[in-house]
């Protein structure tokens, strides 16, 4: 177990480093933020005097060695723009995001997988069928006119629901939430939906499938000929084995979610950790652009490991310690 | 004379396929008795599996129960609404599989599937589910219970599965218990033990058995009686040492020859010569004529029942031993 997290550990750490200048060199290679920060009537000498203060006059090789060390060191650079260190302007954006895709988690698991259970049970019943039919349609739908079509109908035609920004928000054990006040709550509901569909999509049909394959196994034919209920025949015998592939995908989904919520987070213009990305890159926030993505690696292999123990304990057939 | 344990009458299974409706088992009638052991013998596809889950009532879609009753203790429960079924699932008739890798579910732990089975009848606590699950196991002869119960199936071998299966199926010494098959995947030791301990329990229960199998040999030291089922019928019924010895119909006889332990060594092995039709392609008449040495073209009508002492009978117009027709 210890040389398992050890050697996932050493994974991570050269994922982050090989990222890490990839994306330096590739973000110097685009074009010089001098150019974006500068004001545009600036004299020559005022774009050197800029340059010099953020360390853009240098060789790239110098440029990314003072990086590469500092970055050791636990210090990721200052923001060229927001003039604060880039992780924390990261870590503020964070917890709106982090709210946003566990909502958005949280509602396509526990809407996907009754669907999908009902549709695997039921297969070629209307309801099934039209459960499967609406799958497609989550699956198929362009995310950014799903979200603008949320804004039309229930924002601008309904106005049941505000159309973007993240409502009032309170400070928890100095995290700033909006989970907790109607207003945050309100906000939440659409870029959640929107951010939830294709995940939707994606529990039901891995659901159905792992439902259908499950109803023909013995152990359900044995489960029926001890006289067990049809509710503990599905709710643990069929759902425990299901549970296996939805969860795999579903750590990776968060991830992602977490990651790229770039589109959905545009959008709502909900002011999270995807459009902090997107405004970087737009201003050349060479900093903040590679401190976000080391922190994507991050998480991307921390959801992965944490896969892997809820996959063993889910799954007795993988728990190599106890085994033989 | 109280009722017997399971008097099938006239069952009939069909499934639809293609517009049509085949039917899987014809016309099957037969009685088990209290603690009688009854073998039920055929070759894949004959209908000896179908007819056993016709009697749990486990027949799924595109299949159905299309004729005759199921006698229960006396009770039709041929075509039972599901909510009635339950309750003799499992505690009046049971049933064991044949591939024991993949009946107990593999991610539940063997005591919470033993003990599921007991609460699915009985309003028991936790703790005396867990004691009666513990003595069910030691029962059939399950060495180190309290480390067996706290595994996984996957940590067990084939005959201790199956040995679990059926300390399940026996939990609430039922009436009835199918077992369809339960040794052919095992070790050809352990099917002797298994066999032998499947039969003392259920003598010792007063458990009605019907052991569905292919295999002849497993027949002939375990039965009172035996059953062959040949194309969805049965062709020929009677007591066990009767109809090895000396079988009226020839399926029977040619199927006896054809067991490898009857055959001298270097001999090559008796075959019955053809296949078994298809579910979809079946005559009207014996199933068996043109796989036939007695066949003569009276065989194309549907076969007359020949009967002979004591309680035997075979579907044929031309029995080997003298019999009278019916």
């Amino acid at each position: 177990m210890l040389t398992y997290l050890i050697q996932r550990f050493g994974q991570a750490l050269v994922t982050v480093a090989a990222m890490a200048t990839l994306v330096f060199v590739g973000v110097y290679a685009i074009a010089d933020p001098i150019d974006m920060l500068a004001a545009p009537d600036a004299t020559p000498d005022e774009r050197a005097a800029i340059g010099a203060q953020l360390g853009l006059d240098r060789s790239l090789p110098v440029q990314f060695g003072t990086f590469a060390w500092r970055a050791l060191h636990g210090d990721l650079g200052r923001s060229f723009v927001y003039n604060e260190p880039a992780l924390s302007v990261i870590l503020q954006r964070l917890p709106a995001t982090l709210e946003l895709a566990l909502t958005a988690l949280v509602l396509a698991v526990a809407v996907g997988l009754p669907l999908g259970l009902w549709a695997g049970l039921k297969p070629s019943s209307g309801s099934g069928r039209t459960i499967m039919t609406g799958s497609i349609l989550a699956f198929s739908l362009p995310n950014f006119w799903q979200g603008l079509m949320l804004v039309l109908v229930f924002a601008v035609t309904l106005g049941w629901f505000p159309a973007g920004g993240r409502g009032e928000t309170v400070n928890v054990l100095g995290i700033e939430t909006g989970l907790l006040t109607l207003d945050g709550l309100r906000h939440l509901v659409l870029p959640a939906v929107n951010l939830a569909l294709f995940k939707l999509a994606v529990v039901i049909r891995l659901a159905r499938a792992g439902t259908r394959e499950a109803m023909l196994q013995d152990y359900v034919r044995f489960a029926r000929a001890k006289g067990l209920s049809p509710a503990r025949i599905v709710g643990v015998h069929v759902l425990k084995n299901i549970l296996l592939p939805v969860v795999t995908v579903i750590g990776l989904e968060l991830g992602s979610m977490i990651a790229f919520a770039v589109v959905t987070e545009t959008v709502f213009a909900w002011p999270g950790i995807g459009k902090l990305l997107i405004d970087s890159i737009n201003r050349l926030d060479r900093p903040v652009i590679v401190a976000y993505l080391m922190l994507t690696v991050c998480l991307f292999v921390a959801i992965n490991l944490i896969v892997d123990l809820i996959y063993a304990a889910l799954d007795p057939r993988v728990r190599l310690s106890e085994a033989a | 004379m109280t009722a017997p344990v399971l008097a099938l009458e006239d069952l009939s299974v069909s499934f639809k396929a293609g517009g049509r409706e085949h039917v899987a088992v014809d016309r099957v009638s037969l009685t088990v008795g209290r603690g009688e052991v009854l073998g039920l013998v055929g070759e894949s596809g004959s209908g000896k599996s179908v007819t056993g889950l016709a009697l749990m009532g486990l027949i799924e879609a595109p299949g159905r129960v299309s004729g005759g009753r199921i006698l229960l203790e006396g009770r039709d429960i041929a075509g039972l609404p599901e909510a009635e079924l339950r309750p003799l699932r499992g505690r009046r008739m049971a049933m064991i599989f044949q591939d024991p890798m993949t009946t107990l579910n593999p991610v539940l732990r063997v005591e919470t599937q033993v003990v599921e089975a007991i609460r699915a009848h009985e309003r028991v606590g936790a703790a005396a589910a867990r004691a009666r699950a513990r003595e069910a196991l030691v029962k059939v002869g399950i060495p180190a219970p309290d480390a067996r119960l706290r595994a996984y199936p996957h940590q067990l071998s084939g005959g201790m599965r199956q040995r679990i299966a059926i300390a399940i199926a026996l939990l609430h010494a039922p009436a009835l218990l199918i077992a369809d098959e339960p040794t052919t995947a095992l070790d050809v030791t352990i099917q002797a033990q298994i066999l032998a301990e499947a039969q003392a329990l259920c003598a010792e229960m007063g458990t009605a058995l019907i052991w569905i199998t292919h295999d002849l040999a497993v027949v002939a030291g375990l039965g009172d009686r035996l059953c062959v089922m040949y194309a969805g019928r049965i062709v020929e019924a009677g007591p066990v040492a009767d109809v090895i010895e000396a079988p009226l119909h020839p399926y029977s006889a040619r199927l006896i020859a054809s067991a490898p332990s009857r055959n001298a060594r270097g001999v090559p092995l008796a075959q019955i010569p053809g296949m078994a039709p298809a579910l979809t392609d079946r005559p009207p008449g014996c199933a068996f004529a043109l796989r036939c040495a007695c066949a003569t073209p009276d065989c194309a009508a549907p076969p007359p029942t020949a009967r002979a002492e004591p309680s035997r009978f075979a579907l044929c117009r031309h029995p080997l031993q003298p019999a009278r027709f019916t």
